[in-house]
């Protein structure tokens, strides 16, 4: 048991005129605490401080902060690991709702921008398409994007070109679909990349790799879209 | 009938009051599985469909669902959908209704199929088929030897489902209202449902939804409890919604205790992993469910495993310095097996139980989990409730799917890897029901202002100022409550204190105050909004558990421990008005095939 500082990101439109940092101290503080946990026990105290959560276990991507300069999520990172005071702030490089409320919509925007389902053109059988367990490893490390924008947010492209270059988590899910064996789409997707934006602002500064709280990699995902552009010009 | 000659979609303007108006054929509240699957139903059709929900679609917890979703594919084992079918009412201890579990049970492959097409990322075995693993409570030929039927995405199952439907969805161009909180439904005095007042959590105004058909796709409530599997906004809403609309609630006695929840933390630690050879071992390093389930042992149904934990735990065999939880072992399987089926479930060991599988045995205890009961509806997702002469006369215009609803398919207990395939099932038939409704159903009906100012009056109960007891402590006084109360085990006693205690939690909520009463993003006046949902649902579980004398599923009553099905193979309804009970009986005649009557159950 032990005592934590915090340093807060304190921003409310309705009656603050610029934002502020905000000190906590929170007692009882275990080895298991997560970022998360002490945000709840501040807003026990101070109701005031907003924050988005749902899951608490790394799955639904709610809770996405910059904690001591490093985009994470609060609900998997502990205290312990921490060095003091430490400073909780919304995601960069995105506009502030409220406290450590951001404006997602950019994000998504990019998102869906990919086209992110899957295209068939072939008439759809009864059963299930085929896929061989190979095919279908090629899927790992990408399907489990949980869209929460740690990386993008911390992408330098990205925080300069939010409107034109995709950022890393809508390319990974952009991969996904070109990655998948069952996706008839592959020449279309390619093309909808090919301009000097969107797919190619990418200096491989690898942030994204850095901070995604899944282990993904979607530099490598980049990548392997800029391979596949080279072989359709081949 | 007065109508007004607007489009669905249009703004509408000329409102009483200045609270903004939308108005589509039909409003979603839920962009969970469930919700999503009948918007996109509804979407293809061309309807204009509005979904809301208070987080963005993909944070809904469907999301969570892990070890996957049953249907009788046959690919791994033999099986049929009759054999799914046996198993259902079985683990339902005969409180399912029959004919929605046929319908559901044969609609299952063909689903799963489709939501394959959608582009799910399953896992696969080396035929290039649909990976399916052992779950509890399965078998093959009526109760012989353990089937295969979980249709998986390696242990993120919900998450590949969910992903997928919300992508279905943006093809599909179906209008979200993403963090908009629905209030309460509006009803006329035909009892007709006419949409909702929601706010908008960005900027905290109300707005008013019309709609000629609203699904309630809400999900469960297992925020009742202090330790839970579930994700924080498991508060109930839709459930609560209900109630207030004068609508009761069916068999809310039932809750699932999931057998392994990571021990004094709740983190649901899938079935499947139990699925792929694990067992549960107590302080002796027995392995304890041969003892209570010879045949079937670990993989017997989730209310017996539970059981059989708290069993162990109360008769001193339990592990760590407290003896509270047992000992979910894997360390005897592949690493690869875990690496490859169960990633999701390691990495949430190491992180929340500092335990890796693959070398150690991770602490397990029964963790609050799944509500079975839920707004009472028919297999077409139409809510039903008794009026007039019927006991299930449908309201018009409203519909429930997923954990929110009780169609009933999983009566006292649910099997695992039935819930996603419920949502998946009935939003899908609830989206069609909807289709035809609106076929016959060209206008919309007159808003009724009265019910939309109890709406509006509701919302602004919380600008009170003043000192009150906070939001935040009298919801851990409930979760607490609920644990103590209505837990595993219950009898009379206890749960006579617990009604108690709930009500009088109940009456100090109208003394809560909100000190925060800003507009902008103000997530405590939506939590404060939340509890009362909770509230409500509590009371509704308290007191139909009380009732129910007899132990039926994951209802065990210490004092009656036996099934009475002469008294009680009945479907509990509670109502808000005065916590009136009543009863309906359980609908035995499945769709084609023969009934199967109520028999011993033992696994």
């Amino acid at each position: 048991m032990s005592t934590v500082h915090l340093s807060v990101y304190r921003y409310n439109p309705e009656s603050d005129s610029e934002p502020y940092m905000q000190d906590y101290e929170l007692s009882g503080v275990t080895p298991d605490t997560m970022v998360l946990d002490a945000m709840i026990r501040i807003k026990a105290q101070d109701e005031t401080l907003s924050f988005r959560r749902s899951c608490g276990e790394g799955v639904c991507g709610s809770d996405a902060i910059n904690i001591n300069g490093r985009n994470s999520l609060g609900c998997i990172t502990p205290l312990s690991i921490l060095k003091q005071p430490v400073e909780i702030r919304p995601l960069p490089g995105m506009s502030v709702i409220r406290d450590l409320v951001v404006d997602m919509e950019p994000f998504y925007r990019q998102y869906r921008a990919v086209q992110p389902y899957l295209k068939i053109k072939d008439p759809i059988p009864e059963v299930e398409f085929r896929q061989s367990p190979e095919q279908r490893e090629r899927l790992d490390g990408l399907y489990e994007c949980i869209l929460c924008g740690c990386c993008s947010t911390a992408c330098p492209s990205f925080w300069w070109n939010p409107d034109k270059f995709l950022g890393p988590a809508a390319l990974l899910q952009s991969y996904r679909f070109l990655a998948d064996s069952r996706d008839q789409a592959g020449e279309e997707r390619l093309n909808a990349l090919e301009d000097s934006y969107k797919l190619f602002r990418c200096h491989t500064i690898m942030n994204c790799v850095q901070v995604c709280p899944k282990g993904l990699n979607p530099t490598k995902a980049i990548g392997e879209i800029k391979q596949m552009m080279v072989k359709q010009l081949i | 009938m007065g109508v007004e000659n607007l489009d669905p979609g249009e703004p509408v303007n000329q409102d009483v009051n200045k609270v903004d108006r939308r108005r589509f054929d039909t409003l979603v509240i839920g962009a969970g599985g469930g919700g999503l699957r009948a918007a996109l139903q509804l979407a293809q059709a061309d309807a204009a469909v509005a979904v809301v929900s208070k987080v963005f679609p993909t944070r809904s917890h469907t999301v969570a669902a892990q070890g996957g979703m049953n249907a009788a594919l046959a690919n791994v084992l033999p099986d049929n959908w009759h054999w799914h079918m046996y198993d259902t009412v079985k683990g339902s201890d005969y409180l399912g209704d029959q004919d929605a579990i046929e319908y559901m049970c044969r609609a299952a492959s063909r689903l799963v199929i489709e939501l394959e097409h959608f582009g799910v990322p399953f896992s696969r075995l080396e035929n290039g088929s649909i990976y399916q693993r052992p779950f509890g409570g399965q078998s093959q030929n009526f109760g012989g030897e353990q089937a295969a039927r979980t249709c998986a995405a390696a242990d993120r199952t919900g998450h590949a489902i969910l992903h997928a439907l919300y992508q279905q969805n943006i093809r599909a161009k179906t209008h979200f209202f993403d963090e908009y909180f629905a209030v309460d439904l509006i009803k006329d005095q035909q009892n007709f449902i006419l949409g909702a007042v929601v706010i908008s959590i960005e900027t905290g105004q109300p707005l008013i939804i019309e709609a000629k058909t609203t699904l309630l796709a809400t999900g469960g409530a297992g925020q009742l409890y202090r330790t839970n599997t579930n994700a924080r906004i498991n508060t109930g809403d839709g459930m609560a919604m209900a109630l207030r609309a004068g609508i009761p609630l069916q068999d809310m006695e039932f809750v699932q205790f999931h057998p392994t929840g990571i021990a004094g933390k709740g983190m649901l630690i899938s079935e499947g992993a139990r699925g792929e050879g694990g067992y549960l071992i107590n302080k002796d390093g027995e392995r304890f469910m041969e003892r209570y389930a010879p045949h079937a042992k670990d993989l017997a149904s989730r209310d017996v495993v539970s059981r059989a934990i708290a069993t162990e735990v109360r008769e001193g065999r339990g592990c760590g310095p407290n003896g509270d939880h047992v000992l979910l072992k894997l360390t005897h399987l592949d690493a690869d097996v875990i690496l490859k089926r169960l990633p999701g479930i390691r990495d949430l060991s190491m992180t929340f139980a500092h335990v890796d599988p693959i070398n150690k045995s991770i602490p397990v205890a029964p963790t609050a989990h799944y509500t079975m009961g839920g707004i009472p509806t028919n297999r077409y997702g139409q809510v039903v409730v008794p009026e007039f002469q019927g006991a299930e006369e449908p309201i018009p215009g409203l519909y429930a799917v997923g954990e929110c609803a009780c169609v009933s398919v999983h009566g006292a207990n649910r099997l695992g890897g039935n819930s996603l395939l419920d949502i998946v099932v009935f939003g899908r038939a609830a989206g069609n029901h909807i289709i035809e409704f609106l076929g016959e159903t060209r206008y919309h009906r007159v808003l009724d202002q009265d019910s939309v100012d109890r709406a509006l009056e509701h919302l602004a109960r919380w600008d009170l100022k003043g000192d009150g007891e906070s939001v935040d402590d009298l919801r851990n006084e409930l979760q607490r409550t609920m644990e103590d109360y209505c837990s595993v085990f219950r009898d009379h006693d206890v749960l006579d204190e617990g009604i108690s205690k709930v009500l009088d939690i109940s009456r100090r909520l109208e003394d809560v105050r909100l000190k925060d009463h800003s507009s902008v993003f103000n997530t405590a006046r939506i939590e404060a909004l939340e509890l009362e949902n909770l509230v409500d649902v509590a009371c509704a579980a308290v007191n139909s558990a009380f009732a129910r004398q007899e132990s039926r599923g994951a209802h065990s009553r210490i004092d009656y421990p036996e099934r009475d099905d002469k008294h009680w193979m009945k479907h509990t309804l509670y109502f808000k008005e005065g916590h009136q009970l009543d009863y309906k009986p359980v609908r035995m005649k499945p769709l084609t095939v023969e009934a199967f009557p109520p028999k011993a159950r033992i696994y």
